[in-house]
């Protein structure tokens, strides 16, 4: 951004350029204050919900599967008339935080809540030697390879999950790797409530 | 009592620091001796006062006083002690006291070894690294007190995140925060250049080793960084382009082009302007990184507890420190005439184009990891940067820093010649291309690895080409050459060393593009063919640690029948965090690592107990990292130059004293 300061040749050009570092980090500077004020009142949150699918179904779209796995592909249309709650997961072989996470999908995959996935940008190989390795605690899993699919559920990176009630529409969305204090404080109370409603 | 006299400490080195920003700058505007030799003493006097804080802390840890809330918060009776000790800087608190011990460390180096420096020059500084010791203070004191006590204590801790219970994790952080604090030098004597209004090439002399030193800790930071990832996750790979991960490359990169261009300065008076702004990016991308990884406005698995409030005081800080900077760049650069003129094609004009591909590899791994989060507060959208990007991005970028690696430091200053250059490196270009030839030939269609191959064979041969012609080998006899090899001055050997590091690691990269791996499910007395090994599990069994239980696997590795290695990898069980961690089991020999990682273990179809094994075979891998200590073997030789080690020569006594009573 800055290398340009050193060839500006003439002395009134130069005289400009030395204002750009300034310049690049006053603006850069704004926009992390306006990030923050967004952290502290709700708008702007990296890991949170995005507000414009918040109380909506997810966008209309259909998957493939991952032929390896012998698991069902996942589209739009599964979120129809289930029966109770599900947990959509998006993850990638290549993702260090997936694996981190992955013990508590498997937590929840035994206490009968059905994780649905979304393998994201990944190569078939890979996703399916993470799934051998680590244990699959996906029931439906569907494969986004160009990651068009992520881009319309406003995907931050993997991993990423969301919570959907019965009707399919999207209660809970957490961009990062699940923790055990998010297990225990969000996940668990929300997935109980949307249960016995 | 004894983290209140930590708390106290404390305060007291934010009330020196205050004295250090206002008396030295003020002695030196006015001339004033006395006020200007007050600033040696109050930055070892504020040194002493931070140790005795960081002490305390450590005291806290050690004994497990569990009246203080940051123990509690991060430590755990049952952790091993060294684990307790270097939970300290675990954890955001704990942290921040080191960065600023550390800090401290540099003002009283500077201290100590620049007896030499002009006293307005010396006492400048001072008051700017005063000044950033304050605002840290200010920060730790006002926002993050790792002193807070709680009443009642409670029976135990909660432990610190097994991920770090590592002894790589142990000597990462201080490594990487001399690094990162390093280029709080070089940021203070660029400013006080610009208050000064003049770099000459004594002001290289001094920025040069500190920029040095910097490097070589940051250097040595992020790749015990990448090694912990590579042995802890358990994933195999080394680098994943986190935004973490990016936050500290970038000082990294613009300290690399500081490197050399304040080379420039020193030896041609050139440069000086773009020089003096590199010193204050490098620092500007520290505090950057400091930022990002504790305001919260990141998303990333290396992200302390974040906090809006926290994040708003370091946004204030930073704002504070770059903002003034820049601003004071903006006002003096213009009045700083280049001296040294050159040519396109020579010394002077391979550092520009490192530069300019520096900068330019810089400008794209920032716009990829601050991309998205602007993107999100502009227009709402979210979207990922991956590695897909910054490989595709910087790779091209890269190619031609490497291949100018070799051909700039032949080139002479002022005005160089190209052809007899390259007339020397026709022998390592024949390597390089047989390197890529070879490497086609017998691994198969791997365009990038083989390119990664020739690049490596290309800086290896290119160092040592350097070496052979300032020797004189081919013109004198090879007794007469070998002993100009010997006096050859340090600085040539440190970056003929630090190039041939690049090589060694872009070789270890090479050979990791080459890695295969396999998933195999074994019953216990079961083996595998793999990678020309026979690998049996001998068993799994159960394993009890300090602090967390584990199940571990043997597997014997056989070659032609023959035991070679035992390998032992398993999985750990923290029941404080409750959380699982692999340990994989890696052999380690010049030719690569033999990886092994223990999955799952179930029951298969016939109802026969069987483990789930991953097996790499990663050609070369431990070289990356050798590699990088062979950088910060160089940037060591470089610093112990004879020319550094005698004390820089002070500037002309009569500049000095002409300046001291303006």
């Amino acid at each position: 951004m800055s290398e340009v300061a050193k060839a500006g040749p003439k002395p009134s050009r130069r005289k400009l350029l030395v204002y750009a570092p300034l310049g690049v980090a006053a603006a850069a500077g704004l926009g992390f204050w306006a990030m923050l004020r967004g952290l502290q009142d709700g708008s702007f949150n990296p890991r949170g919900v995005p507000s414009a699918l918040l109380g909506k179904p997810p966008p209309d779209f259909a998957l493939p599967a991952l032929e390896s796995s012998g698991l069902p592909a996942l589209a739009s249309t599964d979120f129809r008339g289930m029966p109770g709650p599900v947990v959509v997961n998006f993850w990638a072989s290549w993702c260090p935080p997936c694996i981190i996470e992955h013990p508590h999908l498997m937590a929840l995959q035994r206490q009968g809540v059905p994780v649905w996935g979304v393998n994201y940008k990944d190569r078939a190989r890979d996703a399916q030697a993470f799934l051998t390795r680590h244990g699959n605690p996906y029931a439906r899993l569907g494969v986004d390879k160009p990651g068009r699919v992520a881009i319309d559920w406003g995907v931050y990176g993997v991993p990423e999950t969301y919570i959907l009630d019965r009707n399919g529409i999207i209660r809970w969305r957490f961009a990062g790797a699940i923790t055990p204090e998010l297990m225990a404080q969000d996940i668990q109370p929300l997935i109980r409530r949307l249960s016995a409603r | 009592m004894i983290p209140e006299l930590g708390h106290f400490a404390l305060i007291l080195a934010a009330m020196l620091a205050i004295a250090q920003s206002i008396l030295p700058l003020w002695g030196a505007q006015r001339g004033d001796t006395r006020l200007m030799g007050s600033a040696a003493p109050l930055a070892v006097a504020g040194f002493i006062a931070i140790t005795i804080s960081f002490a305390a802390l450590i005291w806290a840890y050690v004994t497990n006083d569990m009246t203080v809330v940051n123990v509690v918060a991060n430590s755990h009776s049952a952790k091993p002690m060294l684990f307790k000790v270097t939970g300290v800087w675990g954890n955001h608190e704990g942290s921040l006291i080191l960065w600023v011990a550390v800090l401290a460390g540099c003002s009283a180096a500077v201290a100590a070894f620049g007896a030499a420096l002009p006293s307005a020059l010396q006492a400048r500084v001072q008051a700017v690294m005063g000044m950033i010791l304050l605002g840290f203070l200010a920060f730790i004191i006002f926002t993050s007190n790792p002193f807070e006590r709680i009443w009642p204590p409670p029976p135990d801790g909660q432990g610190l995140n097994p991920l770090l219970q590592d002894i790589g994790l142990a000597i990462h952080p201080p490594l990487l925060y001399v690094g990162y604090v390093g280029y709080a030098v070089t940021f203070a004597f660029a400013v006080a250049a610009l208050i000064e209004g003049r770099v000459d090439a004594a002001w290289g002399r001094w920025v040069r080793p500190w920029s040095l030193a910097a490097w070589a800790f940051l250097t040595m930071g992020i790749s015990i960084g990448s090694w912990w990832a590579y042995y802890e996750l358990g994933w195999g790979g080394y680098w994943f382009w986190d935004p973490v991960e990016n936050a500290s490359l970038l000082p990294w990169l613009a300290g690399t082009a500081l490197l050399h261009s304040a080379i420039v300065v020193e030896k041609r008076e050139a440069l000086k302007i773009w020089t003096v702004l590199l010193a204050l990016m490098a620092f500007t991308l520290s505090l950057l990184g400091a930022f990002l990884v504790r305001s919260g406005v990141l998303n990333s698995v290396h992200s302390f507890a974040s906090d809006p409030a926290r994040g708003l005081f370091i946004l204030g800080l930073l704002g504070i420190y770059v903002t003034g900077a820049f601003a004071l760049f903006a006002w003096r650069a213009p009045s700083m005439a280049p001296a040294g003129v050159f040519a396109p094609i020579s010394r002077e004009g391979g550092i520009v184009l490192n530069n300019l591909l520096l900068c330019s590899i810089t400008a794209v791994v920032l716009v990829g990891t601050l991309y998205p989060l602007f993107l999100d507060l502009l227009t709402g959208q979210m979207i990922s940067v991956g590695p897909p990007f910054f490989n595709a991005a910087t790779a091209p970028l890269a190619l031609p820093l490497v291949m100018g690696m070799a051909v700039g430091p032949m080139l002479a200053w002022k005005r160089a010649n190209l052809w007899p250059v390259l007339q020397r490196l026709w022998w390592v270009a024949c390597m390089a291309l047989l390197a890529f030839i070879l490497t086609l030939t017998f691994a198969g269609w791997h365009v990038l690895s083989a390119l990664g191959f020739a690049c490596a064979f290309w800086l290896i041969c290119g160092a040592a080409a350097d070496i052979a012609d300032r020797a004189g080998v081919g013109r004198t006899s090879l007794r007469n050459a070998l002993n100009r090899a010997r006096h050859l001055p340090r600085a040539a050997w440190g970056a003929a060393i630090a190039h041939a590091g690049m090589g060694v690691t872009i070789l270890g990269v090479a050979g990791m593009g080459l890695a295969v791996e396999k998933l195999v499910a074994v019953p216990p007395g079961g083996s595998t063919q793999f990678a020309g090994y026979e690998w049996r599990l001998e068993g799994v069994r159960d394993f009890i640690g300090p602090n967390f239980t584990a199940r571990k696997a043997t597997i014997t590795v056989l070659r032609d029948g023959r035991v070679v290695h035992v390998m032992e990898p398993s999985k750990r069980y923290f029941p404080t965090g409750r959380m699982t961690t692999t340990e994989a089991s890696i052999r380690t020999s010049v030719a690569g690592d033999l990886y092994a990682v223990l999955g799952e273990e179930r029951a298969n179809e016939a109802g026969v107990n069987e483990a789930v094994l991953r097996l790499h075979n990663n050609p070369l891998a431990p070289w990356i990292w050798i590699g990088a200590g062979i950088m910060a073997l160089g940037a060591a030789f470089s610093l112990s130059d004879r020319r550094i080690r005698i004390a820089a020569p002070a500037r002309r006594r009569k500049d000095a004293e002409a300046e001291a009573s303006a």
